[in-house]
């Protein structure tokens, strides 16, 4: 039997700088999205002490959305409007989609369970989960769905001749930096700054941490409880839609499962930048597509799920409030 | 316990007529509601009392055993041997989280440890072939120390944490089953994608269980065995302690209940009783892949505990009776019609718990029939292309469902678009006041109808999975103790 070690090695020496730089680029690019889907597991989780399994298929129904409205426009390689226009569109439209699917949950699945043990809500969580999944399996069938984001506006898409999206913008070690990678990655952290400003400045904002802090006390105070719930679902939902439409246009292949994975390393990608810190989702979610994507290279695409699976374990067992999370306090 | 009936007896305690201290007035009125239910559920209830737990174990083990004398082989595979096989994945499941309170949604890898466990040890893969007595022991012990193992971070681990660990557990051992498949000796342990065929059948001294019937008895004595030892463990102090856990670790931990002792005793049994049930399983299907141990199987594990009520044993039982046998008609090799049959009974029993009432359910039942002939005509009148279509698999309801149900022909997103509404109508049926959800029941229950026959009915499978997900969803708002579980009170 072969050493796996070594021949890790052999293949990081073979793969040589340009291998690793590209493997950091692909990281950087999913990591952005799993910190936008960790920043909805944190908010939620920080506010209702829920972990929302269903959070990872918003995230899908939100690139379902987003190759619906692409579709409605004569589809991909040349849609019938502009294409700037027409991407803006597919986040808007996939963003308020999936704020509304989550607004929804909430306020049918949740709220009434408000009061119940953890164990009641979780399986609520799984239950929800388990039934959008298999709705968008009734509804669009097992295939994948592709965005063909490769060819969106080619000029000549007959000969496969590759879009603007996919244009390298510059070079690092022979390796394309794409120019919709770094319009995903800048959206990113675009909407993490938004987010962060949205938390910390505004009254709402506010009222967030506030019933995070103490529902009672929150709502003595004269804060809609209710209301800043369904808020905070449709902002942590909104960011699922908006990541769900820039994996569509990255990544391409789309289909009803991609929920479930992406939902898992989201909320590892919070757990590891500790639970209830924005910054430490955003942490958490770039640590965990680099680990990802160097696994992928590295060691083989079926180990990658395995190596994020390890940090969790590693996560929790080392520092189980995460990199940036404050020591939980188990009141009573 | 002797020599304490020579002793007098204490004086018997006077009871005051007002509240007394250390007894919340609203506690106790509700104990008092609780001992004189009325009607259907009360009486079942009282029945529940007088036929004491060993009773009901042997009604079950007696009713059982007669099951292979009146059933098919076919049958007793799909729904006597299934049956059974979720009785003993749902028993392993009640002890982690009906008893011990701790959510494992790794559960089902602890299943299909046990099985490729098997496989490995008794089949042609390696050319091992040790016999099921050395295996299956062997096997329950490796399974159950992996459940400590993975016990090990529950630990310190508050509860969604885990669920998200095991969880992960469970997917890390399906990739790790189907695509990792390390070279182990020359040849992928595990088979991959492939996975491993020609397991040996169990064996006990020569004796080979190999028609369904053997192997039919062999389970039903197993969950009979099983179904003992815990409810001995449940009534134990061991069991109250446990259940003092699931209420409340913290409060358990203060009074001196080795917590984590037991969240690790209570993992380890679980997963010993999957990795024998994964052992079964092998045996019955001679070949395992990780299809069989991935989320979908997991979830059916969960909707029987839940359904049955956690922490019931006899709620086990009952919930693997009913979601096995909606989950065997509903597979898509299964006849049509019986699915049919079971989703329309489905539509009755919601609307006869929702009106609780025989002459409304007679009303909306009447409602609902009036509507659909009178929409199926109306429509055949104006836009025939929109009515005309085939019924799939009608049989002996294939007329009568023609000519209530609306099917169209050649509209291909119709019942997608049907099935949307249903899920939207459904939702908004839920905030009407009860008062008035009487007239919107008929719109939905045919609605519900009409999304069957146009879309469900296409994908069988696939709307197995809807329901129980669905079902998790409902039970839990509505009834969080399934049927024969005890409801929890949460204390604050």
């Amino acid at each position: 039997m072969q050493l796996p070690l070594f021949s890790v090695l052999d293949t990081v020496r073979e793969l040589g700088w340009s291998g690793a730089v590209e493997l950091f680029r692909n990281g950087l690019a999913l990591g952005s999205l799993y910190a936008l889907i960790a920043l909805g597991y944190t908010m939620v989780y920080g506010i209702l002490k829920l972990l929302n399994f269903a959070h990872g298929d918003v995230y899908m129904v939100g690139a379902f959305i987003g190759f619906g409205v692409l579709n409605a426009f004569g589809g991909s390689p040349s849609p019938s409007i502009a294409i700037l226009p027409l991407i803006v569109l597919m986040f808007v439209v996939a963003m308020l989609g999936s704020g509304v699917l989550g607004v929804v949950i909430e306020r049918f699945a949740y709220r009434p369970l408000r009061s119940s043990p953890r164990l009641t809500l979780l399986i609520t969580a799984l239950g929800v989960s388990f039934f959008l999944q298999n709705s968008m399996l009734l509804l669009f069938g097992a295939q994948f769905r592709s965005y063909q984001s490769f060819q969106l506006g080619s000029d000549n898409p007959a000969a496969f001749e590759p879009g603007p999206l996919v244009e390298p913008v510059f070079t690092i070690a022979d390796v394309n930096f794409q120019r919709i990678q770094l319009a995903v990655f800048a959206t990113s952290i675009a909407l993490m700054v938004a987010l962060t400003l949205l938390v910390a400045k505004t009254t709402l904002g506010k009222a967030m941490r506030a019933t995070a802090f103490d529902h009672e006390a929150a709502a003595m105070m004269g804060i809609d409880v209710n209301r800043v719930i369904a808020a905070t679902f449709f902002i942590g939902s909104v960011l699922a839609g908006a990541a769900g439409v820039m994996f569509g246009l990255m990544f391409s292949q789309i289909n009803h499962f991609m929920g479930f994975y992406a939902g898992l390393k989201g909320f590892t990608a919070a757990v590891v930048g500790g639970i209830g810190s924005i910054p430490g989702a955003m942490l958490g979610g770039l640590l965990v597509g680099l680990v990802e994507s160097y696994a992928q290279g590295y060691l083989g695409g079926q180990w990658s799920d395995i190596a994020v699976f390890g940090i969790l374990i590693f996560v929790l067992l080392v520092r189980p409030t995460g990199l940036l999370g404050a020591r939980a306090i188990q009141k009573v | 316990m002797g020599s304490q009936s020579d002793r007098p007896l204490p004086p018997e305690p006077v009871e005051p007529d007002g509240p007394r201290v250390g007894v919340d007035e609203w506690v106790a009125s509700a104990d008092r509601l609780q001992d004189r239910p009325a009607g259907v559920a009360g009486a079942l209830r009282r029945a529940g009392e007088v036929v004491t737990p060993p009773i009901q174990l042997a009604i079950f083990a007696g009713l059982a055993a007669t099951v292979p004398f009146w059933l098919g082989t076919g049958d007793l595979f799909t729904y006597g041997i299934f049956v059974l096989l979720y009785v003993l994945l749902g028993l392993g499941l009640n002890t982690i989280v009906g008893f011990a309170g701790l959510l494992d949604l790794g559960y089902v890898a602890f299943f299909g440890f046990g099985a490729y466990m098997y496989a490995i040890l008794s089949s042609d893969h390696y050319g091992i072939h040790w016999p099921a007595i050395v295996t299956v022991p062997l096997v329950v012990v490796t399974t159950a120390s992996l459940g400590l193992l993975l016990g090990i971070p529950s630990r310190r681990l508050l509860g969604d944490y885990l669920a998200i660990v095991t969880l992960f557990f469970g997917q890390a051992f399906v990739v790790f089953v189907n695509a990792t498949n390390p070279v182990v000796a020359g040849k992928g342990l595990t088979g991959g994608p492939n996975g491993i065929a020609d397991i040996d059948p169990l064996s006990f001294f020569g004796l080979e269980a190999t028609t369904r019937t053997q192997q039919y008895y062999v389970l039903l004595v197993s969950a009979v065995l099983i179904l003992t030892g815990l409810h001995f463990v449940n009534q134990s102090r061991t069991g109250r302690a446990l259940r003092s856990l699931r209420e409340d670790p913290l409060a358990a931990g203060a009074i001196g209940i080795p917590v984590n002792r037991l969240k690790l005793m209570a993992f380890a049994i679980g997963a010993g009783i999957a990795g024998f049930t994964g052992c079964i399983f092998g045996t019955l299907l001679t070949a395992v892949t990780a299809g069989n141990f991935d989320i979908p199987i997991l979830i059916t594990i969960y909707a029987v505990v839940i359904l049955g009520g956690f922490g019931s044993l006899s709620g086990v039982v009952l919930g693997a009776l009913v979601i096995t046998v909606s989950f065997q008609f509903l597979a898509p090799e299964n006849p049509q019609n019986n699915a049919r049959v079971l989703f329309y009974l489905l539509i009755v029993l919601v609307i006869v718990l929702l009106l609780r009432s025989w002459w409304r359910v007679a009303l909306v039942l009447a409602a609902t029939v009036a509507l659909g002939v009178a929409v199926q005509a109306a429509v055949e009148a104006v836009a025939p292309s929109w009515a005309g279509g085939p019924v799939v698999e009608g049989g002996r309801l294939g007329d009568l469902i023609d000519s209530w149900v609306l099917i169209p022909e050649g509209h291909q997103d119709f019942g997608n678009v049907a099935y949307v509404a249903l899920v939207v109508a459904v939702l908004a049926v839920t905030q009407l006041r009860p008062s008035r959800r009487i007239f919107a029941l008929p719109a939905v229950a045919y609605l519900a109808a009409v999304v069957w026959e146009t879309s469900f009915v296409l994908q069988p499978a696939v709307a197995r999975w809807i329901l129980f997900g669905a079902l998790l969803v409902v039970l839990m708002n509505v009834r969080p103790q399934g049927l024969l579980g005890t409801p929890r009170v949460e204390i604050v």
